[in-house]
């Protein structure tokens, strides 16, 4: 999948070239960087945004005992995309765009989990997710405020675009720049994924089983927010694929979350790479990635059910 | 010897607020201590505290002769295992994913369940006999079937005690007589049970021990035959009970 979209593109690298290229032959100095600052960081970085986002789906779905729930439950994702639209209202550069958003991401997090302590809702799912719900729609009226205040000739299509979502301006540097975030977040998930999957029988049944059920849900929030953010503030807001990959991988592997979350991770990688090799060949414009994971993923998802593969109960 | 469980002067509740004061209870290796009383009388909070889920409101517990706030939950895990009234979970988990879960307690924090783990849940299954239904999703097996697969799990953890809540409440006749005897073998082995149940005649046969609570408190406790009569049965639920024995020497109460 990562070759296929290393080669494809108005570009055409054939296999032989990539391998050449890769293998330190600069003699076609055109072909070295099209595939070196263009290509291949931006399919490194669908690759990434696309494991980042499913496996935190995956890992959401898993904790909070509900399959319909997507990395966004928490308002990450309005947060993030607040701060970004808010960067691009403020004309600032590409990076402080995406560490602005990348911090409210964050910050909204941080006030919906300070708000549910402060409702006294600590260990209680529910409270958590209604906050998620409540600052996400304050994101998202942000959100709309900016668009509002945009300069229609020139803000107003980036902050659209960006909302959309689109790998179009990724360079090495942002790679570089995200990595650290989604290492740091799915690390923790990777080594604690066993332990983790027993949340899915709720807390006071993990406690009575010996987990620590309280403050483990709060690591998983922590770096299922550090990976979404990192992602969204990087690729814009991207939806589906939080929500449906985890739903594919579970196909594959069964609820257990050990064997889930790696088997969420590459195919998340794989569809995000496909989808973004789709985004920027079909049309002679690029087609905002929020758009095509949609229309990709909705009917692959309604036909898995139709199969009657439902790896949940009713 | 040091009770598996014990509790003195225990009251329950939420917030601070006592729902049940003055229990005292004792959990001896190989016995069943079956839990009576009407709806809302605090059954289920009082598991919850002996579990370490929610503190006291006032008293003591002790896990095999060590206060509870002082063990950590793996620590609690390992002495008290919890079977739940039902197995909900949104998942198709199949039965021994679930089995496996009872290792949590004794596995480090990244350490996954390996050979010797899938044994010992492969053993619990088939002591309860339902070791063909290991691979069988638990979204599709029946009532009895999945309360079982909670016992399994709760014998997979390993512990000296098993709290049961309501074990066979939502069961149908021929599931409940093939959970009781399950429970049964349990303690006739050395696992130390309380249980709750809503039927006397169960408690009668099941238990060794009862322990009769309404919201006015505790109401009697101590051996079966003694603790289980007309009179405190009546007072417990409010309504006249009369008992009888039966030819097989059963207790039977209407």
């Amino acid at each position: 999948m990562l070759v296929a979209g290393a080669a494809i593109g108005p570009y055409a690298l054939p296999l032989g070239k990539i391998l050449t290229v890769l293998a330190g032959d600069r003699s076609d100095p055109q072909a070295a960087t099209v595939l070196l600052n263009i290509r291949l960081p931006r399919v490194l970085a669908a690759a990434l945004v696309g494991a980042a986002l499913a496996a935190a789906g995956a890992a959401y779905q898993t904790t909070f005992r509900n399959p319909l729930v997507s990395p966004d439950i928490l308002g990450v994702s309005a947060g993030a995309g607040f701060g970004a639209v808010l960067g691009i209202l403020m004309g600032l550069p590409v990076l402080g765009i995406q560490a602005l958003g990348f911090a409210t991401g964050l910050l909204t997090v941080a006030l919906v989990l300070g708000l549910t302590l402060a409702l006294r809702g600590t260990g209680q799912v529910l409270v958590m997710v209604l906050c998620g719900i409540a600052i996400g729609a304050l994101a998202g009226a942000g959100i709309s405020l900016v668009k509002l205040l945009a300069d229609p000739e020139q803000q107003l299509p980036a902050i659209t675009f960006w909302l959309m979502g689109s790998l179009a301006g990724v360079k090495r540097a942002d790679l570089v720049a995200t990595l650290p975030a989604l290492l740091i977040g799915i690390a923790p998930l990777l080594l604690l994924r066993w332990r983790i999957g027993l949340l899915a029988m709720g807390d006071d049944e993990a406690r009575a089983m010996g987990i620590d059920a309280t403050r483990l849900r709060l690591l998983v929030i922590a770096c299922a927010t550090l990976m979404t953010a990192a992602a969204v503030s990087m690729a814009g807001v991207i939806g589906w694929v939080g929500l449906m990959v985890p739903h594919m991988a579970r196909l594959v592997t069964g609820p257990r979350f050990d064997r889930l979350l790696p088997a969420a991770a590459l195919i998340g990688a794989g569809f995000m790479v496909l989808v973004d090799t789709a985004a920027r060949t079909i049309a002679l414009m690029e087609v905002p990635l929020g758009i095509l994971t949609a229309v990709l993923g909705a009917p692959v998802f309604v036909w898995l059910l139709a199969r009657g593969a439902r790896p949940w109960s009713e | 010897m040091t009770p598996l469980v014990e509790a003195r002067e225990l009251a329950v509740g939420h917030g601070g607020r006592a729902l049940i004061r003055g229990i005292d209870l004792r959990l001896e290796p190989g016995r069943v201590l079956c839990l009576l009383g009407p709806n809302g009388a605090g059954k289920t909070t009082l598991f919850r505290t002996l579990l370490g889920l929610i503190p006291p409101v006032a008293g003591r517990i002790e896990l095999a002769g060590q206060p509870l706030p002082r063990l950590s939950r793996a620590q609690i895990a390992r002495h008290l295992a919890h079977v739940p009234q039902a197995l909900t979970t949104p998942f198709a988990f199949t039965a021994l994913d679930i089995v496996l879960m009872g290792a949590a307690a004794g596995l480090g924090p990244f350490a996954r369940p390996g050979r010797p783990e899938a044994d010992r849940a492969m053993a619990a299954l088939e002591r309860l006999g339902i070791a063909d239904l290991a691979r069988s999703e638990v979204t599709r097996l029946s009532g009895g079937q999945r309360q079982l697969v909670l016992i399994a799990r709760a014998l997979a953890q390993e512990a000296a005690a098993i709290i049961m809540d309501e074990p066979t409440a939502s069961l149908d006749f021929a599931n409940r007589v093939l959970v009781g005897k399950a429970i049964r073998r349990l303690a006739d082995l050395g696992t130390g049970v309380i249980l709750s149940s809503h039927d006397p005649d169960q408690a009668a046969a099941l238990g060794d021990h009862a322990l009769l609570v309404n919201r006015d408190g505790p109401i009697a406790s101590g051996p079966v035959s003694r603790t289980l009569t007309a009179d405190n049965l009546s007072r417990l639920y409010g309504i006249p009970v009369r008992r009888e024995t039966g030819r097989d020497g059963r207790l039977h109460f209407y």
